[in-house]
């Protein structure tokens, strides 16, 4: 056997192994539509639209540009309800995580809010902030914060004994310890946690746009069903929510191979 | 030369579920500066406590630690712990790892120590890789390095070897005595492995079982370096050993069982 067909069957094998990555999903999803769209052809309901209704309303969307309008409405408050929570939690997570008595003293308070649903929170949000930006923005900073600290805390305590040891063992002490040592070692589950936290910021930005607003991609939702059972539309927003929520999490997915973190995914 | 040690009436235990576990029990130590000092004991017997103590990460019940005459408070770069599980940071590279720990030091200083060690312990090529993607015995020899790097007084070494196979376990072993050639520091290594404490040290101190308690203390007025299967060595493991409660052979079988354990 030579090199060079080694070479080329390696490349071969590369090249099957990714189509398979990519076909599978692939399969899976164009094995999903025909069934919806059987189901509905052999179902003759009259509300229930097909993928081809769906795709149409997806262009008129796009035509009349209130697609682009609702989705950068969503977007933007997930943005600041998102980063604002982020701010908020990573330090505080740290800090809960390093000082055991801020733990002590925050945990319970941070364990008797987070199983609270966020939806719970929509008729308080209203009452605070009214009908607007803020209540979706309050209640996505809510959703993601739980997330965010839980995991961050997490992170935290399970920094190996041997890190911290060894820095003060080389006399690096007090916040430079917490800053080049804790923060770094615990930084991958500090992602899984802003991962976490922006999954349901999304899943509740369309859920509060349902109820406490007038734009975004939740009120197209209500909005397509109010103005004559539009469902096409109401599909058509569903799946575009579904693919932002896919793209976020790629976007997410991305943090996870930074060179800071690569050590912990390492196999 | 600085890095002495004396320990006097050193005594540790821990409060446990089960009520108070004493896990030293009145150890006297004496090492001269430059020494290298063996710590072998049965698992669990309190090795890794007295290294604790001896590096400022724990204080003892009771007793007195001095290095140079004086008191130790807390670790420090003076005293080097290099424990049994990797403790280099994962996520900087092996480069990156050595140019921290040098915090004081300027930029072309911190590059140049960095490279030298890096050199000294056969990793240069190396210096950008990641932890993870190093072996197990480069790992160790990069947290050599980095424990050199800083010109500790004395290296305290739980364990360097625990887990490592056999084979870069002895290369290791050959390689920390060639560096310790280059550079003399105070030695104290925690082992349950008698060759590695035959092979290295200049004095070997026996355990008992917990509560530790010194057994014994044996000389090794040999140089390096040193065949384990000459019969001199062979009979002081047999000793060691059967301080131990290991063995109970005579020196001949120790000498044939210390041949064996080398051509394998």
């Amino acid at each position: 056997m030579t090199v060079s067909s080694d070479a080329t069957r390696q490349r071969r094998f590369g090249l099957v192994s990714r189509i398979w990555k990519y076909l599978l999903p692939l399969a899976l999803i164009a094995l999903m539509v025909a069934a919806w769209w059987a189901a509905v052809t052999i179902s003759r309901t009259p509300y229930f639209p097909t993928p081809l209704q769906v795709l149409r309303g997806i262009v008129e969307l796009l035509r009349n540009g209130t697609l682009v309008q609702h989705v950068s409405a969503s977007l933007m408050r997930v943005t600041i309800g998102y980063l604002a929570a982020l701010m908020v939690a990573i330090p505080l997570g740290v800090l809960m995580g390093w000082f055991p008595r801020v733990f002590r003293a925050v945990n319970p308070l941070i364990q008797l809010l987070r199983p609270i649903s966020p939806i719970a929170w929509i008729p308080l949000a209203i009452l605070w902030f009214g009908i607007g930006n803020l209540s979706p923005i309050f209640l996505i900073f809510l959703s993601s914060f739980f997330p965010m600290v839980v995991g961050t805390v997490s992170g935290v305590h399970g920094v190996e004994r041997e890190y911290i040891r060894a820095a003060m063992n080389f006399g690096i002490t007090g916040n430079r310890i917490l800053r080049l040592v804790v923060v770094p070692a615990a930084l991958p589950q500090i992602i899984v946690g802003m991962r976490i936290g922006l999954g349901i910021a999304w899943l509740v930005v369309v859920a509060a746009e349902m109820i406490a607003i007038d734009s975004g991609l939740g009120y197209l939702i209500i909005d397509s069903r109010n103005a004559g059972n539009r469902y096409d539309l109401v599909v058509a927003a569903m799946v575009i929510i579904g693919t932002i929520g896919f793209l976020l999490d790629i976007l997410m997915r991305r943090l996870e191979q930074l060179e800071e973190v690569r050590w912990r995914y390492a196999r | 030369m600085r890095g002495s040690i004396s320990a006097k009436g050193l005594y540790k235990g821990f409060s446990t579920i089960t009520g108070f576990l004493p896990v030293i029990q009145g150890i006297d130590l004496s090492v001269a500066s430059g020494q290298f000092v063996a710590l072998v004991g049965p698992s669990g017997c309190g090795k890794s406590t007295l290294l604790d103590i001896l590096s400022g990460f724990l204080q003892a019940d009771r007793g007195e630690v001095t290095v140079d005459g004086q008191a130790i408070d807390g670790p420090g770069p003076k005293r080097i712990l290099i424990p049994q599980r990797a403790s280099v940071f994962p996520w900087m590279s092996a480069r990156r790892n050595l140019d921290f720990v040098q915090h004081h030091a300027d930029e072309a200083e911190k590059a140049r120590l960095t490279q030298h060690y890096l050199q000294l312990v056969g990793l240069q090529e190396f210096q950008h890789a990641y932890p993870f993607e190093l072996s197990g015995g480069m790992l160790k020899r990069l947290e050599i390095a980095r424990a050199l790097l800083v010109k500790p007084d004395i290296l305290l070494m739980d364990e360097p070897f625990g887990s490592i196979d056999a084979l870069t376990r002895l290369k290791l072993r050959n390689e920390l005595r060639r560096l310790l050639t280059v550079e003399r520091h105070t030695v104290l290594l925690v082992t349950h492995d008698v060759d590695d404490a035959l092979h290295l040290a200049d004095r070997i101190i026996i355990l008992t079982e917990r509560p530790a308690q010194i057994k014994h203390i044996v000389e090794v007025p040999f140089g390096h370096p040193r065949a384990l299967a000459s019969v001199e060595l062979a009979t002081l493991k047999n000793e060691i050993l059967t301080d131990l409660g290991v063995s109970a052979s005579g020196p001949e079988e120790a000498h044939e069982l210390a041949s064996r354990h080398v051509s394998a």
